[in-house]
């Protein structure tokens, strides 16, 4: 995350140490994650939480840097899992690493195409073409047993699990180092994508589309091209999220409520920015089993269980409300402005 | 306040880690995850009430099972097959020295979310009346439990009850039967029984979907108008029951001819249909009322004492209430029969398994434990999962459920050999060589 700063100055020789220290101890920390934390936090907490945040990374390509709202994240996380588990039933050749890429293109494809009203309609209208895609792939996925190999129940499942070129990836190590592994390539590919000329176009439509046509933006091109990004992104997730954490899925695990879940983490996280997701994520999906543990370790068997929980909603609810009031734009400015006292403009946000 | 609110996270944190175990005696852990937020909330307070209320007392008033505390506790998944999951990983490894000897699911969806990870874990997922069917085949599905009464059992009772109705399994023929059904692997489970049963009785099978949560129903009950269907079987769940016999009443559709199955005959389903569910008809493997031994015991012991989990004590007796009764009972019952063969310790989930396997309830000890009437005879063996499948009828009179019949049992003869090819299916796709219990040893 090196930022050009103005005015352009080279980094004290300590300040580069420092970082590149902080790296490589991020590294060791991520590699050898899974010999400190139990199988718990591997399986339950952990891996969910990289998968939710590679959605929100792929959420956040569309609307936090495209500028285009959409409530299809569901669905189009639906259509990798399904293509995924498509392919490995079908194209049995096909080893999962390649099935995954293949179902992040077909779920690219489909948001290629959900996309394209975009280049009409904008804003809160646009939500409801994507909520179109929602309904309709849950439709889709129910009505045809094909997309299910016509089992009883219309879930689906890896039979052979995770297992590709002879390894075996179904133990939480394998689960771990397989989520890790994409989560931190597509994440290095958006960082990439952002810096160059492609998450400028976007920018620049987001900011203001007239504006970017006139001086030579590619709307249009661009516009699909945030869909199809954004998509290939959100269908590599629904096929971990299916397989690597679930370990089968149905319609029901990328309903609406996923899709307003993911919008949430970006919100919270921080509308345009990378590290966004990942903290969203987090607030998302760890604050509210902190609260849990909390409340069950203080409260458990004193206080009516029922009334508990509810508690639990509405002080995990006014914290959202605290949070946006305090920072609007969400925990990445929050940290941001803290690292840097607000003195430093930067000339990309990150 | 920052500063204050992080600490007090933090310190929940390292509290929960630091918990010290209970050091005289071992008690058995359970774990329930339970919905008391959400859309299934109001079935779900009572049957935790009920399944509290049973192991309280066994715990206060029976000493425990064989001497073996029981020591229950709550997590909250509001139905969520995802956070379902999330309880199993952080509850799997047990607590305070005893293991883990089963799991109660409380929810078909996430008993499928679970089914692959607790055979490996080799966990037994318990789920009475629900679950996967195919799983009552325990040669393929060693951990898995549907108890009771599967979703074929629930389709082959309820066409058995409609053939007693209209006088004999002859006067099926020609008749058109409608199942409107929750679009979700609960409401698609009945479809292949009920499709045999139609081939073999020569009804008309129609099958209409209702989408989840299923709170506009105008354009399903639009075409049993049109089809009008003879009889219709509800396979619904939660607000789409209430909604369904609402939108019946509005398009004609008279409510006696309506057939709720197991998940959609409670006082919920029921109270907030107002007169819409008057003569309304389910099947229940757990019946409602306070009429049984069991609920005079526990109405000495536990509400009147105040221990009651119950919020409000009108409900004692509803038919959530009855479930989470029952399924404590199961679960209670099948402990008992492990800690008779291993020693009244708690058991891991290898001995858990082995426990449900062997869990027979017959005449003598339903009396005994007081759920006569209230429970069928249950029989568990490694080939067979479910060990029941038979339910009573009741019906709606407008304040209560009545129960209408004895115990009606399913046509196991006609349902094993689709349960099995099930399995077997199953097995070959996931690749798993079927055990063969007669030469298991223990």
């Amino acid at each position: 995350m090196s930022e050009i700063n103005l005015p352009a100055a080279a980094e004290p020789i300590d300040q580069v140490g420092l970082k590149v220290l902080t790296i490589v101890a991020t590294l060791a920390l991520l590699v050898t994650a899974p010999f400190l934390a139990s199988e718990y936090w591997i399986n339950a907490i952990i891996v969910p939480f990289l998968i939710l945040s590679l959605a929100g990374l792929g959420l956040n390509l569309l609307t936090g840097y495209g500028g285009q709202l959409s409530l299809g994240a569901g669905a189009f996380m639906m259509v990798g899992a399904y293509a995924t588990f498509s392919l490995q039933l079908r194209v049995p050749e096909l080893p999962l690493p390649l099935a995954l890429i293949v179902a992040g293109f077909i779920a690219g494809a489909v948001g290629l195409a959900f996309g394209i009203p975009s280049t009409r309609i904008k804003g809160f209208y646009l939500i409801v073409s994507t909520l179109a895609a929602q309904f309709f792939f849950e439709w889709l996925f129910l009505k045809f047993p094909w997309f299910y190999n016509g089992n009883s129940s219309a879930t689906i499942a890896l039979s052979r699990g995770l297992s590709f070129f002879g390894l075996d990836a179904n133990s939480p190590h394998g689960r771990y180092y397989l989520t890790l592994g994409i989560v931190a390539l597509l994440t290095l590919l958006s960082f990439n994508l952002i810096r160059g000329q492609t998450g400028r176009n976007w920018m620049a439509i987001r900011d203001m589309d007239t504006a970017a046509a006139v001086i030579g933006v590619p709307v249009f091109r661009a516009k699909l091209q945030a869909f199809a990004v954004s998509s290939f992104i959100l269908g590599i997730a629904g096929a971990l999220w299916a397989f690597a954490y679930l370990g089968s899925a149905s319609v029901q695990s990328f309903g609406l409520t996923r899709s307003y879940q993911i919008l949430f983490i970006i919100i919270i996280g921080g509308l345009g920015t990378i590290r966004g997701a990942y903290l969203g994520a987090g607030f998302v999906s760890l604050l509210p089993l902190a609260l849990d543990w909390l409340f069950q370790h203080l409260f458990s068997g004193h206080v009516d269980a029922g009334l508990l929980q509810n508690i639990q909603k509405a002080i995990f609810g006014l914290l959202i409300i605290w949070f946006l009031i305090k920072e609007p734009e969400g925990l990445a400015r929050l940290l941001s402005l803290r690292r840097t006292q607000g003195a430093r403009r930067r000339l990309f946000p990150s | 306040m920052k500063r204050l609110l992080v600490a007090a996270l933090l310190a929940g944190t390292l509290l929960s880690g630091l918990t010290p175990a209970s050091a005289d005696e071992v008690s058995q852990y359970i774990p329930l995850p339970t919905y008391r937020v959400g859309a299934y909330a109001s079935s779900g307070e009572l049957w935790w009430a009920g399944e509290r209320d049973y192991f309280r007392y066994i715990n206060e008033v029976e000493g425990g099972v064989e001497g073996v505390k029981l020591n229950y506790e709550e997590f909250e998944t509001e139905w969520s097959p995802d956070r379902t999951v999330e309880v199993y990983e952080r509850v799997k490894a047990g607590k305070d020295g005893s293991p883990l000897a089963f799991f109660f699911t409380h929810g078909t969806p996430a008993t499928y979310a679970l089914l692959e990870k607790a055979a490996a874990d080799k966990i037994p997922l318990i789920d009475p009346a629900g679950g996967k069917t195919e799983t009552v085949d325990g040669t393929v599905f060693p951990y898995a439990f549907p108890l009771l009464f599967s979703y074929y059992s629930q389709a082959s009772t309820g066409i058995n009850y409609i053939a007693e109705k209209v006088g004999g399994f002859d006067k099926l023929r020609g008749l058109k039967i409608a199942t409107v059904y929750h679009d979700s692997a609960y409401g698609r489970a009945s479809q292949p029984a009920v499709e045999v049963l139609a081939k073999k009785y020569g009804f008309e099978n129609i099958q209409i979907p209702v989408a989840d949560p299923g709170n506009e129903q105008s354009p399903q009950w639009r075409q049993i108008r049109e089809q009008k269907p003879d009889w219709v079987f509800l396979r619904t769940w939660g607000v789409s029951t209430v909604v369904a016999l609402k939108t019946a009443q509005r398009f004609g559709f008279p409510a006696d001819h309506i057939i709720g199955d197991v998940w959609a005959g409670s006082e919920s389903d029921a109270i907030p249909a107002g007169t819409a569910a008057i003569g309304y008809s389910a099947l229940a493997p757990y019946p409602g009322g306070t009429d049984f031994e069991i609920h005079k015991r526990l109405k000495a012991e536990i509400l009147d004492k105040g221990k009651s989990d119950l919020r409000d004590q009108k409900l004692f007796g509803a038919v959530n209430y009855n479930i989470g009764l029952v399924n404590a009972a199961l679960a209670v019952e099948a402990l008992r029969t492990g800690y008779k063969h291993f020693g009244a310790r708690p058991l891991n989930g290898e001995e858990g398994r082995w426990a449900f396997e062997h869990l027979t309830i017959d005449d003598k000890r339903l009396e005994e434990i007081g759920f006569k009437g209230l429970l069928q005879q249950i029989k568990i063996t490694p080939t067979d999962h479910e060990g029941g499948g038979a339910a009573r009828i009741q019906s709606w009179d407008g304040e209560k459920w009545v129960l209408q019949t004895d115990w009606i049992k399913a046509d196991h003869e006609l349902l094993n050999p689709l349960i099995q090819a099930g399995a077997a299916a199953y097995a070959k796709e996931n690749g798993i060589t079927p055990r063969t219990p007669e030469t298991e040893t223990n």
